[in-house]
């Protein structure tokens, strides 16, 4: 009887466990269908048409202004248009590559026709007004010629930004525990925590200035503030919040008061952590953005005061999309560390 | 257990729990505690683990008082309580980590997991178990440090029909392998006379003992024996359950 109960309950179990990979497949399964129907992929055509649409749209039509790259944008539209055709017509044999293709087909294709039209209304037709809304091509010419500059201020935001946040998600974390756990840490760091934390982190800006010895201390000390808070009062939470049983269990097993802390309380306020990480890196950013601005001279912020006090409009749209790139990576990249230590919890939203 | 009560304070106003409570354990010995909802059998066994000291009287085991949690007196409650990032092995194995044990008696582990019938389970984790197993973990996570005194409180409370009589006959077979002595704490009145060799009954908060009932059918028991039928009608009396 036992032994027949728990084979059905291990059955049980492993369905369950097999749910969400089979969800994780499903665009596998939708692109094998499609495969399966015919082994062309139209998506990829309708996208590899409207890149070489891009492409002659960019050549034929005389432009308005003088953009050296024009020619090496059309040449680029066009490879780009050829390889995804091909890609469609062979879809069938890319086997994960095809999938990938079909699946991001759609999105290709609204790229190259908003690619399209994006050239069009600026330096063909000059809908838009000009300096202000440069074409595709201009950043283009932005990212092959001013790439040392611009790398250099992404460099410098990352070391500014690794530095503070790493900092302030430390002391944040230490602090949280310690008013979590012991009394009289909260007694002390609670007021302070109220009266001080809501406060933005900008606001400190003209004071930390004067006061730290150079603008990036300043700066760091900033994104270490703006990370600090929300990490504290996340990490508290997530302890106070952990169920009361976890350590009556632990107790009664043996465990010393540091063991509590670190087998016990920590693992269970980790999810709580993680918001406030997430939370606190996009503090971080608002706050890097403006430091770099206001006196640090290096930085994307940097760069972008820069650009628009040269009128270069183009520089500021790339620094733009590299500082996205950027912030969007290290979210990533904390989804990821997220995924790996919290890999016990279940529906967790997938980045 | 020698003149044990116990009050909780609610807004300030003493809530008495328990009162006067005496009651004598042979080791080895399978208990039931059984009360009416809410009366105070589950403090008792909280006390008895250590949690909480107790207001008045004083609890030994083996003649030494019993003065904090000690992983001779363990407890498993309603709720198995696994801890949600630990694996099977991992959450069973937390008795012998606490106490840096781990290193020399890893083999316990997974013996304890294969005497609940989990071995095939022991990298899973609690989300994927269903209540029995989870149940079973919790108690493989007790069983793994030898205790003495194994303090159920109402362990199988929250289980399906089915799996709770399974999990009864899984406990009798428990107990008659390790020995140890055992105080289940129960409102289910045919749950108690399947599995105990003595039946306590309290009264309504604050507890007192009404009744102490020997139970000493051989084991394995069955629901429809009519001695069982007897006693169950005769503590259902007890209770106020005339029917």
């Amino acid at each position: 009887m036992t032994s027949a109960l728990s084979g059905s309950l291990a059955r049980h179990a492993v369905s369950r466990e097999a749910a969400p990979a089979s969800g994780r497949s499903r665009i596998a399964d939708a692109a094998a269908g499609l495969r399966r129907r015919s082994s062309i992929g139209w998506v990829g055509l309708v996208a590899g048409a409207a890149w070489i649409g891009l492409a002659a749209a960019t050549w034929i039509f005389p432009e308005t202004g003088d953009f050296p790259y024009t020619p090496d944008f059309a040449a680029g539209a066009a490879l780009v248009g050829l390889v995804l055709a091909l890609a469609g017509l062979v879809q069938g044999r890319l086997g994960r590559l095809g999938a990938r293709l079909a699946h991001w087909g759609p999105w290709l294709v609204v790229l190259g026709s908003g690619l399209g039209a994006w050239e069009l209304v600026t330096a063909k037709f000059e809908l838009l007004p000009m300096p202000f809304f440069p074409p595709p091509q201009a950043i283009l010419e932005v990212f092959l010629e001013d790439w040392p500059k611009l790398g250099g201020s992404i460099l410098a935001s990352l070391k500014l930004l690794a530095g503070g946040y790493v900092l302030g998600a430390l002391a944040g974390f230490v602090l949280g525990v310690a008013v979590g756990w012991s009394r009289r840490a909260g007694y002390w760091v609670h007021p302070v925590l109220r009266f001080v934390g809501p406060l933005p982190a900008t606001a400190w800006l003209p004071l930390a200035f004067f006061v730290f010895p150079s603008s990036w201390s300043a700066s760091t000390f900033l994104v270490a503030l703006a990370t600090g808070f929300p990490v504290t009062v996340l990490t508290w939470s997530g302890i106070a919040a952990a169920n009361k049983s976890y350590y009556d269990v632990a107790r009664t097993l043996g465990a010393s008061q540091s063991f509590l802390i670190r087998k016990v309380a920590i693992p269970a306020a980790l999810p709580h952590v993680f918001v406030g990480l997430f939370m606190g890196l996009g503090a971080s950013f608002a706050v890097l953005v403006v430091a770099e601005m206001l006196g640090v001279k290096s930085g994307l912020g940097w760069y972008l005061q820069w650009a628009q006090g040269w009128a270069a409009y183009a520089n500021m749209y790339a620094a733009l999309i590299a500082m996205a790139l950027m912030c969007s990576s290290l979210i990533t990249l904390l989804f990821r560390l997220r995924d790996r230590l919290l890999s016990w919890q279940k529906g967790l939203v997938q980045w | 257990m020698r003149g044990v009560s116990h009050a909780f304070r609610i807004n300030g106003a003493p809530l008495p729990v328990l009162d006067g409570i005496d009651l004598a354990i042979e080791p080895g010995a399978f208990v039931a505690l059984l009360g009416p909802s809410g009366c105070g059998k589950s403090t008792l066994l909280r006390l008895a683990a250590g949690l909480e000291p107790a207001d008045a009287g004083r609890l030994d085991l083996d003649g030494v008082p019993i003065t904090g949690p000690d992983p001779s007196r363990l407890l498993v409650f309603q709720d198995p309580t696994l801890y949600p990032w630990r694996s099977v092995s991992r959450n069973v194995s937390l008795g012998l980590e606490a106490r840096g044990m781990l290193r020399n008696n890893r083999h316990r582990v997974a013996e304890a997991i294969a005497r609940v019938g989990l071995s095939a389970f022991a990298d899973a984790y609690p989300h994927q178990l269903s209540g029995g197993m989870a149940q079973r973990t919790a108690l493989a996570r007790a069983l793994v440090n030898d205790p003495r005194l194994l303090l159920l409180d109402e362990p199988l409370g929250k289980l399906d029909a089915l799996t709770r009589l399974t999990l009864q006959g899984e406990l009798v077979r428990l107990w008659q392998e390790t020995g140890l002595t055992a105080i289940l704490v129960t409102h289910d009145v045919e749950e108690a006379l399947v599995l105990a060799e003595r039946v306590i009954v309290l009264s309504d908060r604050p507890a007192r003992i009404r009744a102490d009932i020997a139970n000493d059918a051989p084991y394995p028991r069955h629901r429809d024996d009519p001695e069982l039928i007897r006693r169950r009608r005769e503590i259902l009396e007890i209770l106020g359950h005339e029917s």
